[in-house]
């Protein structure tokens, strides 16, 4: 849901990274973080616990410049990915613009891919979205181990409704700001089409 | 999609900046702003220097809708008002309207009694505003805004907000 403020002319939009635990996605807002302009970013608040792992959200507040008059601010979040933080998934599911899915490759976590994949349709469905109309891209992480399954083979099982899908090593920033750009992309494209 | 977007419109936006600076002056807070339940601030008065506004709008929503969860796990419908005591400064959460999260920061120019008082009358003020707000949001952009400035957005458009 775009906050679109008249009178300070500025679109807020939510972005939210969504994936099975230690999967890359606070990886991938650090790396953003790390390689914007400090005029474009805010601070990097990540709600983790002791040992970093995510317990409530990452959020990085992104300043793109403006458009048509507007200044256009985009609000990336990320989920705690662990299958025990449901609850909290679904708060910061509310509101959301555009989703970006943070797979990760190796063979062994195919199956956690799959069932946080189930649990987002689900948890989009119960704040009233539907994942085949949400803007949505899929990001396959950590494209650089050996164990890595075949881009092809994980495309078959993850692939939803053709969404735009991309490699990445996130670690090294590979991939990082092709899929936020694309994701961005999707959701400017949807406020054009209204509602 | 579920609802629609929220559109904050130059009088809604006097008309609740008037109220939050007024609410200010009588709470004899350093701060009061407003943000919406997702998290984005809709406005905000007073020291704002010193703080990162952003964030805190980010968090004061994380904040309530994680204290709603555990509010409806126990059976209640919301705890309305959250309050956090600090050395100097306090933070007032409360939600207003079912829809958006006034926060009060003050020290100990001021009370805790003095801000509810103040905080209960303001929130009967921002919920009428806000009914208007939500009720403009509701209509197609264009007959609201006298013309959409976003239908005409072209692809050119976006690809030059990424063009560095």
């Amino acid at each position: 849901m775009t906050f679109i403020n008249y009178a300070a002319r500025e679109i807020n939009c939510k972005i939210v990274y969504y994936g099975p635990g230690l999967g890359g996605k606070t990886t991938n807002i650090k790396y953003v973080y790390e390689k914007t302009n400090p005029n474009s970013k805010g601070k990097l608040i990540s709600l983790a616990t002791e040992t970093d792992r995510t317990l409530f959200f990452d959020f990085l507040p992104l300043d793109l410049g403006e458009i048509r008059g507007f200044r256009t601010r985009f609000h990336l979040y990320t989920v705690p990915g662990q299958v025990f933080y449901d609850a909290s998934r679904k708060l910061i599911l509310k509101g959301v613009d555009g989703v970006v899915f943070v797979a990760d490759s190796q063979a062994a976590r195919m199956e956690a891919n799959l069932e946080s994949l189930r649990n987002l349709d689900l948890n989009l469905k119960e704040q009233g979205y539907d994942l085949r109309a949400v803007p949505y891209v899929l990001q396959l992480n950590k494209r650089d181990l050996p164990s890595a399954l075949p881009m092809e083979e994980m495309k078959r099982q993850l692939v939803r409704k053709g969404e735009p899908v991309f490699e990445a090593v996130a670690s090294k920033g590979t991939g990082v700001f092709e899929t936020l750009k694309t994701i961005a992309k999707m959701v400017l494209l949807e406020l054009r089409k209204g509602r | 999609m579920p609802g629609n977007d929220l559109v904050l419109h130059e009088e809604e936006f006097a008309k609740i900046r008037e109220v939050i600076s007024r609410l200010r002056t009588e709470c004899n807070a350093k701060v009061v702003f407003l943000v919406d339940k997702n998290g984005q601030q809709i406005a905000a008065t007073g020291e704002l220097n010193s703080i990162d506004t952003t964030a805190l709008a980010s968090l004061a929503a994380g904040n309530v809708a994680a204290t709603d969860s555990l509010a409806r796990l126990i059976g209640e419908k919301e705890f309305s008002v959250l309050f956090h005591e600090g050395e100097r400064d306090n933070l007032h959460i409360s939600v207003v309207g079912g829809r958006v999260i006034l926060v009060v920061i003050f020290d100990e120019r001021s009370s805790l009694g003095l801000v509810r008082l103040r905080v209960k009358k303001g929130s009967t003020e921002l919920g009428a505003i806000l009914d208007i707000m939500l009720k403009k949001s509701a209509q197609p952009r264009k007959a609201a805004a006298g013309g959409s400035p976003f239908s005409e957005i072209t692809d050119e458009d976006i690809d030059k907000l990424f063009s560095d």
